[in-house]
């Protein structure tokens, strides 16, 4: 649990792998109940896979995917690769870890002609706003200069939310009065950083529902209008992700993707009892990127994505299981 | 790829119906898709799971076996069967106690709470003319306390200060008071967005409740919620004495399988349904579009009702709005229709109230006028997929067959069907055109000034 309580410095990357498998197998997830209760002992059989199938959808990783793994298995088995509950963990672990390695690739900040630009869509609520302020936190700790760009005009007090996280980083917020064009302060905002030498512009954008086309449209003219001040940005198109959601998270990639290209998922409120699994599903279909994880409401509440710890996180078995409902 | 229920009911439906027969063998394959798909519409395991099984004793039964085609029987019953576990009791907010009468918001991280707090305070105030205060307890979310303050001034609510510095303890015994001084009928608590395994934030917001002894405490997600929304339900319910949900989000296209496992783990009625971010998007939650939702049906409010029902400005423009966009009126609009017109007694009839009446063709529409007709032309649209529906104009040769034997009708049915539809599109769009403002002046009880807008 990580939520509200201040961390007291970044947590050391086993720290944090502890924590984050503590907490993915808090025992009131279906998946490690079904998993724990694949009895040491139970024969490997059709039914069996049938729990595990029931209990990946459990996870949010969606048919499709599910079935695939399961397919996988499947074959193990015929070939009488999977002889216990052991062999099933490490089966399974083994063919999600493979998926989610496609897309572990870190963000890397690249030099070149004005300030790398990272515009952070997604929609309503996702955790955009708090993730620039987690990044800007750490590109600083970095040593990089970074400015926040206020593009929500939307909502209230979107503005005075970002300048509180631009206040807690000491990093500079570009900002105009509610309702102004976001293309046009994004642009004042890309043409300040330049003029300022900044290294990174963090583009905050109002959260969407990706089957808004009027609000879709207003993204790709952000996107159009800071390609012609660089044609290399924006250098990341950053998606940002709610865990705790179900399949849809899958069409919101889809479709943001299909508008703007994205370049990168952040997936947050890991630290919640979601498992995350619609992520093995957006793997499969896009392969775009996964950058970083949010696991709490702090600054310092973000972590790469690795993939291996992921999958591990997902499986390991829990301890005490009960079951929730 | 996994479409929708309906896609995969209509697969399912096909093998029933080449079989005759149902045997434990053919329902067993059937269900297993449906499972499925509910899993996919995001409903809960457990819930799918006993879901199934009720509508496995149902299928069984003669209901399947004299229908016209086992599909369109079994949908009937999956569709019947959903509405009961949504609940029909859509009751609408308790606020029968001494004034102030408070409502406490609780829920998730970006759920819609503070949102959800103003467009019920607008609510109150301009539907039932209540005196609503609103206070934020949430001292914790950078700015989220000038969010609500700025929402309460955009709804002329009266509004409680509150600061980050304060305990949220604190503000709402100062907020009572002050509601209580001001002669609010209704104070509105919003709540910070918490996770139900958080302890201390758990604890936090059961202390505020016990200060605050709301008369309704109000449990707020997303409608795109996932599987762990079950846990998240549960927990809350545990902590906190709920007394409904509010589904947020709902202008998405999520299938929002998440309002039926939240009312089965809670058994808690859902109240309101969130359609969008401005304050004024908040609607009654209707157990039957809900079920057609997650179905894969549509839930979009029809033309029918829209006029013959308490006739309603906003809900009648933003559809005028929608049809003049010319992507309004789909086949999934046109099924809403020809239910409705089976209640009514035609879409003939409702023009007939309409001063445009005159000027459209309603030949188009006589047609459709057999009730026979309307239920067998409902089928076919049953048995296409969502994306046909949408854009019809994909329905090739092969799509036809398919969509032909799905719903046990001939290929002519289904043209016949789509050249309809195109021409009410067209009608629609004469009537956006038209002027949907002056049309709507003309209706009993639209009453609305004319004037600009
Ligand atoms: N527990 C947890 N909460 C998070 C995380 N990331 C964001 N949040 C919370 O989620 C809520 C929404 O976050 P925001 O950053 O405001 O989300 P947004 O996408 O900017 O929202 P809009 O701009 O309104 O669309 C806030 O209460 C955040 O504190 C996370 O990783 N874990
Ligand atoms: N499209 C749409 N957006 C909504 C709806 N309800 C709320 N939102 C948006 O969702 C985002 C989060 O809403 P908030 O009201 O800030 O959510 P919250 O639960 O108070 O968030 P925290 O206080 O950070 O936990 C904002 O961008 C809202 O505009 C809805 O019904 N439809
Ligand atoms: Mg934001
Ligand atoms: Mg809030």
């Amino acid at each position: 649990m990580f939520g509200k309580k201040k961390t007291e410095e970044p947590a050391r990357r086993d720290g944090f792998v502890q924590r984050l498998r503590a907490r993915l197998n808090k025992g009131d997830s279906w998946l490690t109940y079904d998993l724990a209760n694949l009895a040491p002992g139970r024969k490997i059989d059709d039914e069996v896979l049938e729990d595990l199938e029931s209990s990946l959808v459990m996870a949010d990783v969606g048919v499709d995917a599910t079935e695939h793994i399961i397919a996988s298995l499947r074959k193990s088995l015929a070939r009488k690769e999977l002889k216990d509950v052991d062999a099933l963990y490490a089966g399974l672990q083994k063919i999600i870890s493979e998926i989610l390695q496609t897309v572990e690739k870190p963000l890397s900040i690249t030099e070149g002609e004005g300030p790398f630009v990272i515009l952070m869509v997604g929609v309503n609520g996702a955790g955009k706003t708090t993730t620039i302020g987690k990044i800007a936190r750490r590109l600083k700790d970095q040593g990089l200069s970074v400015m926040l760009a206020a593009g929500d005009t939307f909502r209230a007090a979107a503005i005075e939310q970002l300048q509180a996280w631009g206040e807690r980083n000491d990093v500079s917020v570009i900002a105009q009065q509610t309702g102004a064009d976001p293309a046009a302060v994004i642009y004042d905002a890309y043409e300040s950083a330049r003029s300022r030498n900044i290294d990174v512009l963090l583009a905050d954008t109002a959260g969407r529902l990706q089957n808004q086309q009027g609000l879709m449209d207003e993204l790709t003219k952000v996107k159009r209008v800071l390609g012609r001040q660089n044609s290399n940005a924006p250098q990341e198109i950053m998606l940002v992700l709610d865990a705790s959601l179900g399949q849809n998270a899958l069409v919101q990639a889809e479709k943001f993707h299909d508008a703007l290209g994205v370049t990168g998922i952040t997936v947050t409120k890991l630290d919640g009892s979601a498992k995350g699994g619609i992520l093995l599903a957006i793997a499969r279909k896009l392969a775009i990127p996964v950058r970083f994880i949010g696991i709490g409401e702090s600054a310092e509440d973000m972590q790469e994505f690795r993939a291996d710890e992921f999958a591990d996180a997902m499986l390991r078995p829990a301890n005490q299981v009960e079951p929730a409902t | 790829m996994f479409e929708q229920l309906t896609e995969r009911l209509s697969t399912a439906a096909r093998n029933l119906s080449g079989k005759g027969r149902l045997s434990e063998e053919n329902i067993k394959d059937t269900l297993r898709q449906v499972r499925l798909a509910l899993l996919e519409a995001d409903v809960a395991l457990p819930v799918v799971k006993s879901f199934i099984e009720r509508i496995r004793e149902k299928a069984v039964g003669e209901e399947v076996g004299k229908s016209l085609t086992p599909g369109q029987a079994l949908v009937k019953v999956i569709h019947a069967e959903l509405i009961t576990l949504l609940g029909t009791d859509t009751a609408a907010l308790d606020l029968r106690a001494r004034p102030p009468v408070v409502i406490m918001l609780a829920g998730l991280q970006g759920a819609g709470k503070t949102t959800t707090a103003a467009k019920l305070a607008r609510r109150l105030i301009e539907k039932d003319k209540k005196k609503v205060m609103l206070v934020s307890v949430d001292v914790h979310r950078p700015a989220a306390i000038l969010q609500l303050e700025t929402l309460a001034r955009d709804v002329s609510a009266m509004y409680c200060n509150s600061s980050a510095s304060e305990k949220p303890e604190d503000i709402v015994v100062r907020a009572i008071d002050q509601s209580r001084r001001s002669f609010a009928d209704v104070l509105i608590i919003d709540t910070a967005g918490r996770l139900h395994i958080d302890k201390e934030m758990m604890d936090e917001v059961v202390r505020v409740h016990d200060i605050a002894g709301p008369h309704e405490t109000l449990f707020v997600i997303d409608s795109m919620a996932g599987q762990d929304a079950v846990n998240s339900a549960s927990a809350f319910d545990k902590s906190l004495p709920l007394t409904g949900v509010i589904l947020t989000k709902a202008d998405g296209d999520a299938k929002g399988g998440v309002a039926l496992s939240v009312r089965q783990v809670t058994g808690k009625p859902i109240r309101f349904v969130g359609v969008g971010e401005k304050t004024d998007a908040l609607e009654v939650f209707h157990p039957d579009r809900m079920a057609s939702r997650i179905l894969g049906m549509g839930d979009v409010l029809t033309l029918v009702e829209e006029i013959e029902g308490k006739v309603n400005r906003d809900k009648a423009e933003k559809l005028a709005k929608k049809i003049g966009k010319g992507r309004g009126f789909d086949l999934a609009d046109l099924r809403d229709q020809f239910e409705q017109m089976l209640n009514m007694g035609g879409m003939a009839k409702m023009l007939e109230k309409l001063p445009l009446a005159g000027k459209v063709n309603t030949a188009a529409l006589n047609g459709a006028a057999n009730e026979e007709q309307m239920r067998r032309q409902m089928a076919i649209i049953d048995s296409m997929t969502p994306g046909e529906r949408r854009f019809p104009k994909v329905i090739n040769g092969s799509r036809k067959r398919r969509i032909a034997v799905g719903s046990g009708q001939q290929i002519q049915d289904v043209n016949r069907l789509l050249k309809q539809h195109l021409q009410m599109e067209k009608m629609m769009k004469k009537m956006s055109k038209g002027g949907m403002k002056k049309m709507l002046r003309g209706l009993p009880g639209g009453g609305m000034p004319p004037g600009p807008r």
